[in-house]
């Protein structure tokens, strides 16, 4: 299988980036790791005419503990991810995740930003980032912004970002302390895109919980945030009957497509016990 | 499309080759410049038959333009032995049977050798995980794992002997 003619572009520098975009409109694709874009390219799913490969940009790169935050360039690896002991110590949510998508050869290419921008409801880091409260910054002709991750998913392959952005920057806010998260993702094999899957974000005060955040993987258009069934754990001591309370609340807003993984009624039993295993880690892991 | 002129080293050898954008580098390797290890297996980056060495990163060599590979050092299975001797890896495939038809050996063994790199002492669940990306019909990966951990070994500086009942009489 080989993709439709395309130009290639390799600038390096942002600024260069953001004029190929402007100059070639809808005509364009941004190539971060290719491993989202190229097997669609080779299936003629997706036809550019031309690719603007992002691999030169250095200033995509990097990560850092900044204002409370850890800012990690969009270009960063799944790997460089799994193997950074700074995301390791204060964001283990995303190793943990980040270990769970695909296989090693395709982590070290496939980027966060990618992942992220590619708006497939199948893919692992949009859920946990609506966990973490994560934030995104989007470059595009008219300057930088920021926006937040309850805000960018909008449909199957469609996000907040306008034509012409570049995603620069993934900001998350590091959990304070009390905090417990987990990644709960139930998959065929590896290299399997998620059955469904829950990422949870707990913070607990005097034994009881003072807030979470639910994202699902898989069971919608989109990533999913399970507003409800995180609300429904608040001032409980999430025990049984409160875990199985949220789950049933994540249940509800499941509206997971039939594939091979499974029809709807089955996807959506999984999402709840998908919920239920990543709270009951999640509150394991509380300190 | 017009071709561009990419230019790399593959296996300690500077080369150049004249590419459309949109040719893959396992069609560049194969039918370019007569690498043939690398495998297709499946086509859709699911196998790892199509592994190579990158700029120190394992990738699947059909989903990777070679237009992204300028400037890279490339290491494929053709690269392995050197002056006749086996590497440890070839070795350790040999001695612990870790292939039957041999179709996933080059992926394997050129996969397998960037995971020691990074973790020079791996585990089996260490070699399990991060040998996940690489598919095999015949062997049942039992003996992958074994030929794995006799490379380790052996590239530690350590004694190696074949597990094999028949072969380590
Ligand atoms: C065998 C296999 C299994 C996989 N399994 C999983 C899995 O379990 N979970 C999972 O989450 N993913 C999985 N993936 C997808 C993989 O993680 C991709 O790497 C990822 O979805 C896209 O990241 P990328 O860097 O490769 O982006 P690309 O493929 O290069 O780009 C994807 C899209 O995002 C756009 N884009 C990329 N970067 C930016 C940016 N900085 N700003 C704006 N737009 C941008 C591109 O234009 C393109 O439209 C799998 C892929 C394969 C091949
Ligand atoms: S041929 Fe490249 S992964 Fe199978
Ligand atoms: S030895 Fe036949 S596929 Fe692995």
């Amino acid at each position: 299988m080989i993709p439709r003619p395309f130009e290639y572009h390799a600038p390096s520098a942002l600024p260069d980036v953001i004029a190929l975009l402007d100059k070639y409109g809808d005509e364009a694709k941004l190539l971060a790791g290719g491993h989202s874009l190229l097997p669609m390219m080779k299936l003629r799913f997706a036809g550019p005419a031309h690719v603007i490969d992002l691999r030169k940009v250095a200033s995509l790169k990097g990560i850092a503990l900044e204002g409370g935050e850890i800012r990690i360039g969009a270009m960063t690896t799944e790997n460089e991810l799994i193997f950074s002991a700074l995301v390791a110590e204060h964001v283990p949510l995303l190793v943990e995740a980040a270990r769970q998508i695909a296989d090693p050869q395709v982590r070290y290419k496939g980027t966060i930003g990618g992942d992220i921008s590619h708006g497939d409801p199948g893919n692992d880091h949009p859920a946990v980032m609506l966990a973490l409260d994560a934030a995104f910054v989007l470059a595009g002709a008219g300057g930088e912004r920021v926006v937040q991750a309850a805000d960018f998913f909008l449909g199957t392959f469609e996000t907040a970002m306008a034509p012409g952005e570049v995603m620069t920057q993934i900001r998350i806010p590091v959990p304070g302390p009390g905090t417990g998260a987990a990644y709960a993702k139930l998959k065929r094999k590896t290299g399997d895109y998620a059955t469904a899957a829950a990422a949870v974000v707990l913070r607990m005060k005097d034994g009881t919980c003072a807030a979470a955040r639910i994202g699902l993987t898989n069971v919608g258009p989109t990533a999913l945030n399970a507003h409800d069934a995180a609300q429904a754990l608040l001032g409980t001591a999430v025990d049984e009957a409160a875990i199985a309370q949220a789950a049933a609340k994540a249940m509800a807003i499941c509206e997971p497509a039939a594939d091979l993984r499974g029809d709807e009624e089955y996807k959506t039993a999984m999402a709840g016990q998908m919920v239920e295993r990543a709270l009951r880690l999640a509150l394991s892991r509380v300190k | 499309m017009a071709k561009t002129v990419v230019s790399f080293t593959l296996n300690g050898s500077p080369v150049d080759v004249l590419v459309e954008p949109r040719e893959l580098l396992i069609h560049t390797l194969r039918e370019k410049l007569a690498t043939t290890g690398p495998h297709i297996g499946c086509d859709t980056s699911h196998c790892g038959a199509c592994t190579v060495d990158l700029d120190g990163l394992s990738v699947k060599a059909c989903t990777v333009l070679t237009v992204q590979c300028d400037g890279a050092e490339m290491l494929t299975i053709e690269g392995f032995a050197k002056a006749g001797a086996l590497h440890p890896l070839q070795e350790g495939f040999s001695q612990e049977h870790g292939l039957q038809c041999g179709f996933c050996t080059p992926g394997m063994i050129t996969r397998a050798y960037r995971l020691l790199q990074e973790n020079p002492s791996p585990t089996e669940a260490d070699i399990r995980f991060w040998m996940a990306g690489n598919l095999c019909r015949c062997t049942g990966y039992q003996n992958i794992v074994k030929s794995i951990q006799y490379a380790a070994a052996k590239m530690r500086g350590e004694t190696v002997a074949t597990s094999h009942p028949v072969l380590a009489e």
